[in-house]
């Protein structure tokens, strides 16, 4: 019997990317499987030791009715539970059928969907069974997934900013594309943690972080469309891995709506 | 060029390119790493330097809030360039540095605690302009002063050369004049250039002043000529030329007790509807200085402290117990603008703005302190109670 806490990796709606993080963490694993006990992580191996665990991280939205039968059975057999990813803490990008009707992709995509079993709305883990901590992400960050390992083994807060993108695109001396370029970047309403690797590329930022608790969405997307961007535009980028997130689905929403009626929730401009 | 006699302090002779060159080369001879303006992805930042051809040759900017263009290969001019995203800050105050860290040893059951103590080579800053010279004044108050001084800072900033390029060309977010901080230089540098409009075939001279006895040792071993009253009329002309042309203003009259008094002010909350709560603005500030510490563990059972730059717009950078203490955007807006403008004398007995514009230019919705100051100035409640 061993003394190491058990650790459980589980999958729900999503592309494993965020699972693979945790494998892509190549010169870290040998010393995660020595400070823990990797239980269940069927990415990794078929064997499974039974529950319960004393942290399950769980991937993947709820987006099937057996999912959400499922996800209480996890809960049940965890101690912690941390969702990771964008699917798992805001429904993911499957979750772009709620804004509109699952059952109209369904005839779309499948030849016979009735053999198709999904919910209506793709769903965030956390609007289902209590979640001890998110960790945001598309995928997440394999430092910052580390980090909350270390932080709840050794006890303490993990070290994770909710601070904007463009802090660490500063931090980085990277020059903003938006100001030096007019390039649409949701890097001020959106959450740091992947050390800006987009704009350090010369890409905007896509949001994969989700909003930040203080994201001031309406007044971005004001100044990127007096830069040019038009409402579709704006309305299609902010809705892409985190559509789910409030801010995010309800920008979105906003410019689809100022693109069929014109300007009506501007933020002030004063002068 | 001709008369190569010894120079000493204020003296005021002048210099070609060449001479810039070998200045450049004086200074890496004297043991310092050269840093200056450099162009990287459409905008001037710092880099290390070579020689004149590393600088923003014939580049040109173009600034306004919320916006930045740099127009390159214009002319032959090395400094007709204002401010750009980068800040002196970065050289010495780094944006992410590991403090200490400390490994189990094996057996001991002790840890090992690693001080950082990295010897920062000495850096000579070719080319900063008079309002990063007030900045770093400004910096080394509030890091290097005090009781308890910064040691890593104070490591990295001792000894620095400095060579300000006096500003000709000033950007449209420029208000130094109002901040008493350029576009002159007035203290503070080892040499001072000015770059003299071009001569007939392009190229430019540059009146260089000598401001201290290291300056002068530099300047010794590169060919010039005593300035003669035509060189220095003409310096006179660059810079009052910059001063007619600097159209934004802050009126510091009196700002200090006005943003004092006017802490409940609409303006914050409309303001707030605009501002982003990015703080880019407080990053690319050159006096901006809050940080943020970590404690951080690994696999390993290795502890770091890390300290990077912080925002009073990161709402954990107020976070006591129980929430954090600013958490709206219109409280951490006015927590930047009456820290800069007013609370920065109470503590450091100076302002905290220097007028460089850099918060101005580089707020991706184009917030202008200036104009906040203004508005906050007039429809402030005690203004009218005091006129009524
Ligand atoms: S490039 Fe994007 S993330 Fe970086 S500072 Fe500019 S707006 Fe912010
Ligand atoms: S407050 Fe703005 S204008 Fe003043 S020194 Fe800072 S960045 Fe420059
Ligand atoms: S004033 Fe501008 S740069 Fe500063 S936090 Fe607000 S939006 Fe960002």
């Amino acid at each position: 019997m061993s003394a190491r806490p058990t650790l459980a990796v589980w999958k729900f709606a999503s592309c494993d990317g965020c699972q693979l993080t945790l494998l892509d963490a190549e010169d870290e694993l040998l010393l995660l499987a020595q400070r823990v006990q990797i239980a269940h992580f069927t990415e990794m191996s078929r064997s499974s030791v039974e529950g319960p665990y004393d942290l399950s991280l769980v991937e993947g939205s709820v987006s099937t009715p057996s999912d959400a039968e499922r996800i209480k059975e996890v809960r049940a057999a965890s101690r912690a539970l941390v969702t990771i990813g964008a699917c798992a803490t805001a429904g993911g990008i499957q979750g772009l059928r709620n804004f509109a009707s699952a059952g109209d992709y369904a005839s779309l995509v499948y030849a016979h969907p009735e053999y198709i079993s999904s919910l209506d709305r793709s769903t965030p883990i956390s609007d289902h069974v209590a979640v001890d901590y998110e960790l945001h992400g598309c995928p997440v960050d394999r430092r910052q997934l580390l980090e909350v390992i270390c932080a709840l083994l050794d006890g303490r807060r993990p070290a994770v900013p909710d601070h904007s993108v463009c802090q660490e695109c500063k931090q980085n001396g990277t020059v903003c594309l938006l100001v030096a370029e007019g390039t649409p970047c949701l890097g001020p309403v959106t959450r740091a943690g992947c050390g800006a690797l987009c704009p350090a590329h010369h890409r905007g930022c896509f949001g994969c972080f989700g909003p930040t608790a203080a994201a001031n969405t309406a007044s971005l997307a004001h100044t990127l469309r007096e830069a040019g961007l038009a409402p579709v535009d704006a309305s299609r980028l902010f809705r892409t891995f985190n559509a789910g997130a409030p801010a995010f689905r309800a920008e979105s929403l906003a410019q689809e709506h100022h693109d069929r009626t014109g300007p009506s929730r501007d933020p002030v401009r004063p002068r | 060029m001709g008369d190569n006699e010894s120079v000493q302090v204020d003296d005021e002779v002048v210099i070609g390119r060449r001479g810039l060159d070998e200045l450049m080369a004086s200074l890496a001879a004297l043991g310092y790493e050269v840093t200056g303006p450099v162009v990287r992805d459409g905008a001037i930042v710092h880099g290390p330097l070579a020689g004149t051809g590393d600088l923003p040759v014939g580049c040109h900017d173009q600034q306004g809030p919320g916006s930045y263009r740099l127009e390159e290969g214009q002319d032959e001019a090395l400094f007709g360039w204002a401010v750009g995203p980068a800040s002196w800050k970065a050289s010495f105050f780094p944006p992410r540095e590991t403090v200490w860290s400390a490994a189990p040893q094996d057996g001991s059951g002790t840890p090992s605690i690693a001080q950082a103590d990295d010897e920062p080579g000495t850096l000579a800053l070719f080319g900063a302009r008079p309002c990063e010279v007030a900045a770093l004044d400004i910096l080394d108050r509030v890091l290097a002063g005090g009781e308890v001084p910064d040691p890593s800072y104070v490591r990295r900033r001792t000894g620095t050369f400095i060579v300000v390029a006096e500003c000709g060309t000033p950007a449209s977010t420029c208000f130094c004049t109002s901040m008493g901080t350029g576009p002159a230089a007035t203290a503070g540098f080892d040499l001072a250039l000015c770059e003299l409009p071009p001569g007939g075939d392009g190229t430019h001279e540059y009146v260089v002043r000598i401001g201290s006895a290291r300056g002068a040792a530099a300047l010794e071993v590169v060919p010039h000529r005593r300035a003669g009253a035509a060189d220095l009329d003409a310096r006179r002309q660059v810079l009052s030329g910059a001063e007619t042309r600097m159209s934004r203003r802050l009126e510091v009259d009196g700002l200090r007790e006005l943003l004092a008094e006017n802490i409940d002010h609409p303006r914050w909350e409309e303001t707030a509807e605009r501002c982003l709560s990015c703080g880019n603005c407080t990053l690319v500030c050159p006096t901006c200085f809050c940080s943020d510490v970590r404690d951080v563990s690994d696999l390993s059972g290795t502890v770091e402290r890390h300290r990077h730059w912080s925002s009073c717009f990161d709402r954990a950078h107020s976070y006591i117990h129980g929430g954090p203490v600013r958490s709206t955007t219109a409280s951490c807006y006015r927590q930047w603008l009456t820290h800069k403008l007013s609370t920065w004398w109470d503590q450091f007995d100076t302002s905290g703005c220097v007028g460089c514009g850099r918060c101005i230019s580089w707020c991706p919705v184009g917030i202008d302190l200036t104009e906040e100051a203004a508005a906050i100035r007039e429809t402030s409640a005690t203004r009218e109670g005091r006129d009524a």
